[in-house]
């Protein structure tokens, strides 16, 4: 990738270009070295490299505190992906379907919540929905919003991979006599799903992301157990960096397996698109927040 | 109907502060992601690395935790703004990671042939970027942007959870004094609506435009 776009913008380089290339690669390495060196020395300065403020976080009672706050995180995103999942795709068949009232409500709905923001939806359920006695346990009034929110982006990913699937399935489909309904269910909806699967992998880490609203609504999962953490150890700099480095570690590899299947799913149908048909989308792309 | 028209000011000042992060950080995103962009696509390996490393880290990275972390983190290393600043200053720094890969992916899509051609013809680097490269790799760059956009306006709303008071923060507050709460939330909800299909709709304007410019 990088050495196409590379190769757009510069031709390869004579000589002088290398020598000059060569400069710079030197210029480059002692300004990210002298960058690396002025952070470290900011630490240092402000009494953050202790080593007891680093070796803290080897003591199995911290640990314990984190490891709380990753189960509580597993949780969460597990649950929100077990319920959107499926939701996702019964929004996606609403929004193809032949019923104009149905296809309406199905926009409406993708239209209205993937324009409001989460963390407004789940002030809702936190404050203003147990006024009208709706109160539900904290672990769902984290959960509920990112389902609502999720299901939206999820209806728009299935509808992608339904369209994208070839339509001499559909017809085939037909041709043999299967139903409409029928059709979806056991001949196109399995390729679809099969050709989204590294979507979804993708969308987990946006998922995860969300899950760290628990922050807001006290549910103890990684970032709220981090703060609970600094409470005790006033250890804000070295905990919170921690915790990005758990989130950042995880969703790194979460993402590169969406990359990894991506490859691996797009190589078995590689001979439809070698024929030019329905080529596959080039990588996985993240959505933000 | 009465807590929204007689906080109407307060809730207009939010959503004042709410457009002024997703201005700010959206704009800030944008230099910073093409320069990024840039890096990653130069010659350079430490410059490649380093816009692989920020990218990778902060598409990774939770907006809340990256939040936290400058907010009620750097003042432990002597780094302190204020709220605002740093809220402004997350917004653009984490939309960056994804303006990098938007600018890196409409760049990408431009035949080598063609800029090939254009530096054969002798145009110079910047000729062949203004002339080449950028119009064929904008149109393909602004869906992604307009997304962009919507995720920081959003994504703003994050930046009550450490306390700035914007329009989701205000609401919150706002619900906690007065018994109308649902009225509350929906008005809000109906000026985030607004906002982003608004960044849409121009998104769209701005995309046919763009793509008209080839059909003529």
């Amino acid at each position: 990738m990088t050495a196409a776009a590379t190769r757009v913008l510069f031709d390869e380089p004579g000589p002088r270009g290398r020598a000059r290339i060569r400069i710079f690669t030197v210029i480059g390495l002692l300004l990210v070295a002298g960058i690396v060196a002025l952070a470290l020395y900011q630490f240092y300065r402000n009494g953050q490299l202790g080593r007891s403020r680093w070796l803290a976080f080897a003591e199995p009672a911290y640990l314990r505190f984190l490891a709380d706050g990753i189960r509580g995180t597993i949780i969460a995103t597990a649950l929100a992906a077990v319920l959107s999942f499926p939701l996702g795709v019964v929004l996606a068949l609403g929004r193809l379907s032949r019923n104009a009232l149905l296809r309406r409500v199905s926009t409406w709905y993708i239209e209205l919540f993937r324009s409001i923001p989460l963390l407004l939806l789940i002030y809702a359920f936190l404050l203003a929905l147990p006024r009208y006695g709706i109160n539900l346990p904290i672990l769902w009034k984290l959960v509920v919003p990112i389902v609502l929110v999720n299901v939206a982006v999820l209806a728009e990913i299935f509808r992608a991979g339904i369209l994208a699937v070839d339509r001499g399935q559909s017809e085939a489909a037909a041709a043999l006599g299967l139903r409409e309904g029928t059709a979806m269910r056991s001949v196109i909806l399995p390729q679809a799903i099969r050709l989204v699967i590294p979507t979804l992998v993708t969308q987990l880490v946006a998922l995860l992301k969300d899950s760290t609203l628990g922050y807001v609504v006290s549910y103890p999962e990684l970032m709220k157990q981090a703060q609970n953490l600094t409470v005790y150890t006033h250890l804000l700099v070295q905990t919170y960096l921690i915790v990005a480095a758990i989130y950042v570690v995880v969703n790194l590899l979460l993402s590169r397996f969406a990359v990894w299947l991506e490859r691996r799913l797009g190589s078995r149908t590689s001979s439809r698109a070698a024929r030019g048909q329905a080529a596959e989308p080039e990588g996985v792309p993240q959505t933000m927040a | 109907m009465r807590v929204v028209t007689d906080n109407l000011g307060f809730l207009l000042g939010g959503l004042l502060v709410t457009l002024e992060l997703t201005v700010l950080g959206f704009v800030g995103a944008l230099l910073l992601g093409t320069v990024l962009a840039v890096f990653r696509v130069s010659p350079i390996a430490p410059l490649r690395w380093v816009g692989a490393v920020y990218v990778e880290v902060l598409r990774n990275m939770p907006l809340l935790t990256l939040l936290i972390l400058v907010v009620f983190g750097l003042p432990d290393v002597g780094i302190t703004f204020s709220l605002f600043t740093s809220a402004a200053v997350c917004m653009a720094a984490f939309a960056a990671a994804f303006v990098c890969e938007a600018v890196r992916g409409g760049i990408n899509t431009v035949p080598v042939g063609q800029a090939e051609a254009a530096r054969s013809l002798g145009f110079t680097f910047t000729q062949s970027l203004r002339y080449v490269i950028l119009p064929p790799a904008f149109r393909t760059m602004v869906q992604p942007l307009v997304n962009i956009f919507i995720g920081v306006v959003l994504g703003s709303s994050l930046a009550s959870a450490v306390g700035v008071s914007e329009l989701t923060n205000r609401t919150q507050v706002l619900n906690l004094q007065s018994a109308e709460a649902v009225v509350l939330f929906l008005v809000s909800g109906a000026i985030y609506l607004v906002i982003a299909l608004l960044g849409g709709a121009a998104g769209g304007a701005l995309e046919r435009r763009v793509s008209g410019g080839r059909a003529r």
